[in-house]
């Protein structure tokens, strides 16, 4: 009886939710859900809180060295940014059941992926301005699409973090920009972050289309709107045009625009590295998950005493109360 | 974009909102002429700004390293804040001197920074953080608080920018004293540990000197915040159930350029890189 009613209600829900994505509208946490559907936006959104959290790390890693107080100030605000996003993020996760603890103990177990880009080291000033322009250029191409997605809070919390990452991408451009124009020495430092930093973040757009397994289930759902190629090809056209304001150039001579498609296209990106960075083998895995864990570890304590202290000033409150 | 190019009105950092006083604001009103301040009043500022410069510094290096992400956020607010109040104060000392804040906080040596050696105590564990925060937002509150009232417009407009974050910072050290303290053993013990580290400093905090008497009106007195420090501080250590450290109070010595064993470090970190393009503009 009771699996027949179950049944019956997964139907109806079915039917509902089928109805909300044919009209392109939004799935809100109390509605019923598929659940391939619940879990692969808890991955996708627990994987993009995850890449927010260990982004921190390669630019924190100037904050005490910013080269100005000003530069100083905007990258500790970016930084924080970060922070905020994987916080609004994980709250969005959790809105589909699953609870922050998890998805942080996933991250520090080594269990959970976050964006690959994130392994590679910022070596000189300039990458701080080769990631916010095409690391955070990228990922912006990425997410405005997504503030559309078909589930309601993923959407909305990417409205927010967008409107950041537009001013993280132009701050990215401003120091480039400024380097360019700078000595021979930063505009060299900035040409080679540039370099440096092309591939990679063309890759951050995820494999070819025809090697992209979740890519068209998430599309049915609402979720993706675009494929990984059109995105990466749109974005290579908004570099081609950045790139001469900045007088610098790309390490790619195969960049061209096919009038036939009317679409950029770009020369072959190496798979096989994008694959092994993604399995553990980049260069800065080991180092990025290393710190976040400490991180996590050497806080325990902050946070068990964080959590003692309001279940003692709860107690106190009970019994003033029954008195 | 690229007209913007060295012009701080444009920059990334404009489309920050409200009226508040920007250190690029008080750069701009010195090259159109303001009234610069004088020798005394400059070498105040240096003091007010270099605390809150190497307070930032320190602070900034927890973000990604906090224990938990809303630690990471907070944290690297009151960094935010302390750097945006150093910028400010730094700016209006340089106006006096024809140097950046930049010059000032690059392209200075050890002996020539100001600040007083509570502000370059290592970070040590949280608690250790919590205590120094806890100590600078009990001296640096009513401080500003006061600084408002100074009899130099500037410094004043400053400080009224100041008080109202400090007064943030103040209740995050307070309710963290109060959480650290009556949480677990091990937290207690380390809150303990972090305010007897930090204590000792926070004598240098108030003591007066020939300047700050001879600047009379336009500066607060360092020893006239003391008995405010401590009733504060005392108050909520009463809460917390903890004593106040009784412990001797360090020499100090960082209003005359005379610093600890840390501060050497902490400088050759943050001025690698403008000193190795000196004159390059970022």
């Amino acid at each position: 009886m009771e699996q027949d009613s179950q049944s019956a209600q997964d139907t109806a829900g079915q039917e509902n939710f089928d109805a909300i994505i044919a009209k392109d509208s939004r799935i809100e946490p109390r509605d019923w859900m598929p659940d391939a559907y619940r879990r692969s936006l808890v991955r996708q959104i627990s994987q993009h809180a995850h890449s927010e959290i260990i982004g921190m790390q390669p630019e924190a890693n100037w904050i005490t060295r910013a080269p100005s107080l000003k530069r100083k100030s905007i990258l500790m605000a970016k930084v924080q940014d970060e922070a905020g996003h994987g916080l609004y993020l994980y709250s969005a996760a959790e809105t589909l059941g699953t609870p922050r603890d998890e998805m942080m103990d996933a991250l520090v177990a080594g269990k959970a992926r976050y964006s690959s880009i994130f392994n590679y080291p910022a070596v000189t000033w300039a990458d701080m301005g080769a990631i916010g322009w095409m690391v955070d250029g990228a990922a912006i191409c990425n997410q405005v699409p997504l503030c559309r997605a078909s589930y309601g809070p993923y959407g909305r919390a990417m409205v927010r973090v967008c409107k950041e990452e537009s001013f993280h991408q132009r701050q990215g451009f401003e120091i480039l920009l400024e380097l360019a124009n700078g000595t021979p020495e930063q505009r060299a430092m900035a040409q080679d972050a540039v370099n440096r930093w092309y591939a990679p973040s063309l890759m951050m757009f995820g494999p070819p289309d025809d090697d992209s397994p979740n890519s068209k289930q998430s599309m049915a759902w609402n979720i993706k709107r675009f494929s990984n190629d059109e995105l990466r090809n749109r974005f290579v056209g908004m570099l081609v045009e950045q790139v001469k304001v900045l007088g610098l150039t790309l390490p790619d001579d195969q960049i061209g625009f096919n009038a036939e498609t009317g679409k950029w296209e770009h020369g072959p990106l190496d798979w096989e590295e994008f694959k092994e960075v993604l399995v553990g083998r980049g260069p800065c895995n080991a180092q990025r998950l290393e710190r976040r864990r400490s991180a996590h570890e050497e806080g325990a304590w902050v946070r068990e005493a964080a959590a003692a202290y309001a279940d003692k000033q709860a107690a106190k409150h009970a019994q003033k109360d029954a008195a | 974009m690229t007209q913007s190019l060295g012009d701080a009105s444009a920059s990334a950092t404009r489309i920050t909102p409200g009226n508040a006083l920007r250190p690029e604001d008080i750069a701009l009103a010195a090259r159109q002429g303001a009234e610069q301040p004088s020798e005394d009043v400059a070498e105040y500022a240096l003091r007010l700004g270099d605390d809150a410069l190497i307070l930032a510094q320190r602070l900034g290096h927890w973000i990604s390293r906090a224990p938990e992400l809303e630690e990471d956020v907070a944290l690297g607010n009151i960094a935010l804040d302390q750097l945006g109040h150093a910028r400010s104060f730094l700016t209006y000392a340089g106006s006096a001197w024809g140097k950046s804040e930049d010059d000032l906080a690059y392209f200075r040596r050890e002996p020539e920074f100001r600040s007083a050696h509570l502000f370059e105590q290592p970070n040590g564990d949280f608690a250790a953080t919590i205590a120094r925060q806890f100590i600078a937002a009990n001296y640096q509150f009513p401080l500003y608080r006061e600084l408002t009232h100074s009899g130099d417009p500037m410094l004043a407009a400053i400080a009224a920018k100041a008080v109202k974050e400090v007064d943030y910072h103040l209740d995050h050290s307070t309710q963290w004293v109060l959480r650290l303290a009556g949480g677990t053993d091990e937290s207690r013990r380390r809150m303990i540990h972090g305010l007897n580290l930090m204590w000792p400093f926070s004598g240098e905090l108030f003591q007066d000197d020939a300047l700050t008497e001879r600047l009379g009106a336009a500066a607060v007195l360092p020893s006239s915040l003391r008995a405010e420090f401590d009733r504060s501080t005392a108050e909520v250590l009463a809460e917390a159930e903890l004593d106040v450290p009784p412990l001797p109070m360090a020499t100090g010595g960082g209003r005359l350029g005379r610093h600890s064993e840390h501060l050497g470090y902490l400088l050759a970190e943050m001025q690698v890189l403008a000193r190795e393009f000196p004159g390059a503009s970022w």
